[in-house]
């Protein structure tokens, strides 16, 4: 064991010095896919993606191990803390001229983090999502963030492989009545002061509470699908920051600090210093139970007018290395198979990407067969999905926030 | 041979730290062709000095540099000065020096259960003495003037300059300065100061600036700690750095000038301050006073460093309680079960991954301390230093590594070395190396050459002195200072991860990923992972010396 460990090491050492230099251009042409999948076959391909929870990552080991059976992938799971790490990496590689070869295959992505790689053309080109085999039993037509990420078209330039929507989650056995509506919420924390906060934009979770108030709060919600005109600005949020208003001196720390991250909002439900917590993965209460971390009378709910939801995705740099393995990857993923394993909250509990209605019975047989688990919400109890507003406002108002409670001090 | 090693040094540091400065300041004034950045401007710098709360950004890790390193060092000298001449002193030392193994942001952690409001302390006395059943909503972690912080900060580093003193103290002669103070009736303390610390203080000096500018530019400590509105600028700066919209890099950058600018001023507040302490110290020895009752400085020294060690060890005492917990809440002062599920989760899958940590952190420590040698016994023959140039090893030690790091990714991205096990290697020396160095060199240079003449005298050759004389009698600090960058070369996270790209994942860049998802079970696990190598590296470096010694009296440590 020692020893192999030693030779493997020495083995190391000396041979990536050989073996890196540039490999031999490859055209991955999506439209035939028998040459797709042979050429993937012997590729390794490294997957850049967060890597803070176990069960994920166990998730993506079994995929590998499927991969590595039937389409001979190597897949490695390169375990981030934040995705910007896997788009810093490619930016360097770009700046440097390494436009082959490039050491990133396929990234776990979405949102501003993708806008940002399309907008500086870091991505694989042209749009291959929509070529690959399992794109036919994807539930584009009903799910708009499948080709709408944030607001920025998608045009295949990443593969859909879950859906996240917001969801809220409290501990009844605590004897708290949770709120139903933002402006519920907010007379909740003035009735239960020092017990809700949220986590400071422009966290990801944070920004997305603001989003949610938002959109609650805006007396036409059309005028959030335009880019923000600077008059209209004050108007359109004054109710919205009226609220934050209010809520500030009832929040907990009284608003002098805020958590980090969803991971901070959810220990403080843990260790009973508030008593709502919120997340983007209705699974997140069912797998903090799992783990022991949240009690098992935590239950979850939703605002019954909508909450925000989007879809999380899987893209491909333009300098890949082993693009055809990548997208063999990126096929498999989207598979009945694997997105019926996902959605299984002892595996993961992600809502998949796919249409029940498009699906032969013997798949959508093993979807129904789920146990969603005591804090899940079926999909039908999730309530609607609200519109992503126009980037350009939560520019403006992460600025305003940082402005007027980021500097309390 | 060894005349080239001061060049060899700096030959193998100046491609990595050019592109590090470069990727740091280019982009500062809006260079980084990349991301569209064509020419030079100072927009990023207008934005920087556009964002909120800017000025408490920087103040706060401005004062929590020279607040830490003032404490801790005041701590550290009252306490050698007070007590090193106790037979429990030593015991104390082989207890306090695994504490310099704990990664700054597990200690961080055990410190933020410890003191929170539904922390430990809370829930040990709680409901029984206070009736809380709920947390109380107070401000104790993140408070807005940086003090958690701070405290967290004085309790690591504290155990950081004792042992570099203690390594440094032998040379001092504190027994018979001890001896000759206090039959001119000084207290231990002045004495001590009079003494011995003009002695001991030149050769710890650079390790007081090390603090320092850990202190004042810390991103984990700060955000696990710290203040958060505003927090401080490191900490801004990395999610800046992160930011999803690319443009933000430029931003960033300017931020990183910036932080720069901060830590070498906390430096030069320092050194201004050492001339007025030295002017202090020189009244009050003229003056006579002999400070000779000193117990209550003495017993508040001891108290500092006990308090402190208290704090990190039963910091750490509940990162390996939380890593065996089952369910655990507020207020159970102990979780309702324990169980090994986490452990043995997590246990596979760690061979590749430490036999990594373990291969990159033997070769970039052996390469440093070899390099180090060389250097200060070139220095030590000719009489001449390595010259200003060499001060280039300590520039990746104050510079963001946000901003440094990309440098370096590039460089490597340029050289054919990319992704390979030497890149991994060389990327850890550029920041081990100045470790290395600034243990080692004061202690080296402050050598009696004497004992370097009589050997030379009887005819053995200046390599035969080395090995036979000056090495052995400075095993102690050589073997510190390898401890301390092996320690070094495992924390290393952002560096291992953009040059690494996943094909050389260490304890490390696991720990850090599986911590994002923030389950203290884990975080607890990997603490202790994490922890296991760097502790080995300093229970050896304080155990070979003992063995080794042991039939010397003058060479056990403040003998």
């Amino acid at each position: 064991m020692t020893l192999s460990i030693a030779a493997r090491l020495a083995a190391c050492c000396a041979l990536p010095l050989f073996l890196a230099a540039a490999q031999p251009a490859r055209a991955a042409e999506v439209d035939d896919w028998r040459a797709v999948e042979q050429a993937a076959r012997g590729q390794t391909v490294y997957f850049n993606a967060w890597g803070g929870a176990q069960n994920i990552n166990d998730y993506i080991a079994w995929a590998g191990d499927m991969l590595k059976e039937r389409y001979g992938v190597t897949l490695v799971q390169v375990k981030l803390d934040d995705t910007a790490n896997a788009v810093a990496r490619v930016v360097a590689e770009k700046a440097a001229g390494k436009d082959e070869g490039g050491s990133v295959d396929l990234i776990w992505i979405n949102g501003e983090n993708f806008a940002s790689m399309k907008q500086q053309d870091l991505l694989l080109k042209p749009g291959w999502a929509g070529k690959l085999p399992n794109w036919r039993y994807v539930d584009y037509e009903n799910k708009p963030t499948i080709t709408t990420d944030f607001t920025v078209p998608v045009e295949g330039l990443e593969a859909p492989w879950g859906m996240a929507k917001l969801v809220f989650f409290g501990d009844p056995a605590r004897g708290v009545a949770m709120p139903r509506s933002f402006a519920e919420l907010v007379e909740w924390t003035k009735a239960n002061p020092g017990r809700f906060t949220y986590p400071a934009p422009p966290d990801f979770l944070g920004s997305s509470f603001l989003k949610q108030a938002l959109s609650e709060t805006v007396a036409d919600p059309a005028i959030l699908q335009q880019p923000v005109v600077d008059a209209d600005f004050d108007k359109v949020t004054a109710p919205l920051f009226a609220a934050l208003d209010t809520m500030q001196p009832d929040l907990w720390r009284s608003g002098r600090t805020f958590p980090k991250n969803k991971e901070a909002l959810r220990h403080l439900l843990a260790d009973n210093e508030i008593d709502i917590a919120f997340a983007f993965s209705p699974a997140e209460a069912s797998n903090a139970i799992a783990t022991g971390e949240l009690p098992d009378t935590v239950r979850s709910f939703v605002f019954p007018s909508g909450t925000l939801g989007n879809t999380h995705f899987l893209a491909i740099p333009y300098n890949a290395d082993a693009k055809e393995g990548a997208l063999v990857t990126a096929n498999f993923l989207m598979s009945p198979q694997a997105q019926a394993r996902k959605q299984d909250p002892k595996v993961w509990g992600d809502p998949t990407v796919l249409a029940m209605d498009k699906l032969s019975a013997t798949d959508r047989a093993a979807f129904d067969a789920l146990d969603l688990g005591v804090a899940t919400l079926k999909p039908a109890e999730l309530g609607p999905t609200l519109d992503e507003p126009h980037a350009s406002w939560m520019v403006r108002i992460e600025a305003e926030w940082a402005r007027r409670y980021g500097v309390a001090n | 041979m060894i005349r080239f090693a001061p060049a060899f040094a700096i030959a193998v540091l100046i491609g990595p730290v050019a592109f590090g400065l470069a990727a740091t300041f280019l982009p500062a004034f809006g260079y980084l062709p990349t991301l569209g950045g064509a020419s030079l401007n100072l927009e990023a710098w207008r934005q920087l000095l556009a964002t909120p709360g800017l000025a408490g950004s920087a103040l706060v890790p401005l004062a929590a540099g020279l607040i830490t390193a003032l404490a801790s060092l005041a701590t550290v000298c009252g306490f050698v000065a007070g007590w090193s001449h106790l037979r429990a002193f030593q015991a104390l030392q082989h207890l306090l020096s695994p504490l310099l193994a704990v990664p700054h942001a597990a200690a961080a952690l055990g410190l933020a259960f410890l003191l929170a409001p539904s922390g430990w302390l809370m829930r040990l006395v709680s409901p029984e003495l206070t009736g809380f059943l709920r947390p109380p909503d107070w401000l104790i972690i993140h408070d807005s003037s940086g003090l958690t912080m701070m405290i967290g900060l004085y309790a690591k580093e504290l155990p950081f300059l004792f042992l570099v003193t203690l390594a440094a103290l032998p040379q001092a002669r504190p027994g018979p300065h001890a001896a000759i103070t206090a039959s001119l009736g000084y207290g231990r303390i002045a004495g001590f100061i009079h003494g011995v610390w003009p002695l001991v203080y030149p050769q710890i000096r650079l390790a007081v600036f090390a603090v320092i500018a850990f202190a004042s530019s810390t991103v984990e400590v700060a955000i696990l700690l710290g203040p958060t509105n505003p927090a401080p600028l490191a900490a801004r700066l990395a999610v800046w750095m992160n930011d999803p919209d690319l443009a933000m890099r430029f931003k960033a950058s300017a931020g990183a000038v910036l932080q720069l600018g901060v830590t070498l001023c906390a430096l030069l507040i320092w050194i201004a301050g050492e001339r007025l302490a030295g002017r202090i110290a020189a009244v009050l020895r003229l003056s006579g006073r002999r400070f000779a009752r000193d117990f209550a400085p003495r017993l508040a020294a001891a108290g500092a460093v006990l308090l402190a060690g208290a704090a990190v060890f039963s910091g750490l005492f509940l990162l390996a309680l939380w890593s065996l917990a089952g369910p655990w809440r507020f207020p159970d002062a102990f979780p309702q079960s324990l169980t090994l599920a986490t452990w043995s989760h997590h246990a596979a899958g760690l061979g590749w991954p430490f036999a990594v940590t373990l291969g990159v952190g033997l070769a970039s420590t052996l390469i440093a301390v070899a390099l180090t040698l060389a250097c200060l016994e070139h220095e030590a023959r000719s009489g001449r230093s390595g010259g200003r140039a060499l001060s280039l090893l300590y520039v990746p030690l104050i510079v963001p590594q946000a901003a440094f790091v990309f440098g370096l990714q590039l460089f490597f991205l340029v050289s054919p070395l990319d992704l390979s096990f030497a890149a991994l290697t060389l990327a850890h020396l550029v920041f081990v190396l100045p470790y290395v160095f600034l243990s080692l060199g004061d202690p080296w240079r402050a050598f009696d050459a004497r004992y370097a003449q009589l050997a030379l005298a009887m005819g053995a050759s200046p390599a035969r002195v080395f090995w036979r004389v000056r090495a052995p009698i400075l095993l102690r600090p050589i073997l510190v200072a390898a401890a301390v960058g092996f320690a070094v070369s495992i924390g290393q996270y952002l560096p291992t991860l953009l040059i690494g790209a996943g094909r050389w994942p260490t304890l490390t860049t696991e720990a850090v990923a599986l911590a994002s998802g923030g389950d203290r079970r884990v975080i607890g696990v990997y603490a202790f992972v994490q922890l296991a190598l760097p502790f080995a590296g300093f229970f050896l470096a304080t155990l070979l010396p003992a063995i080794i010694h042991s039939g010397r009296r003058d060479m056990q440590a403040a003998g």
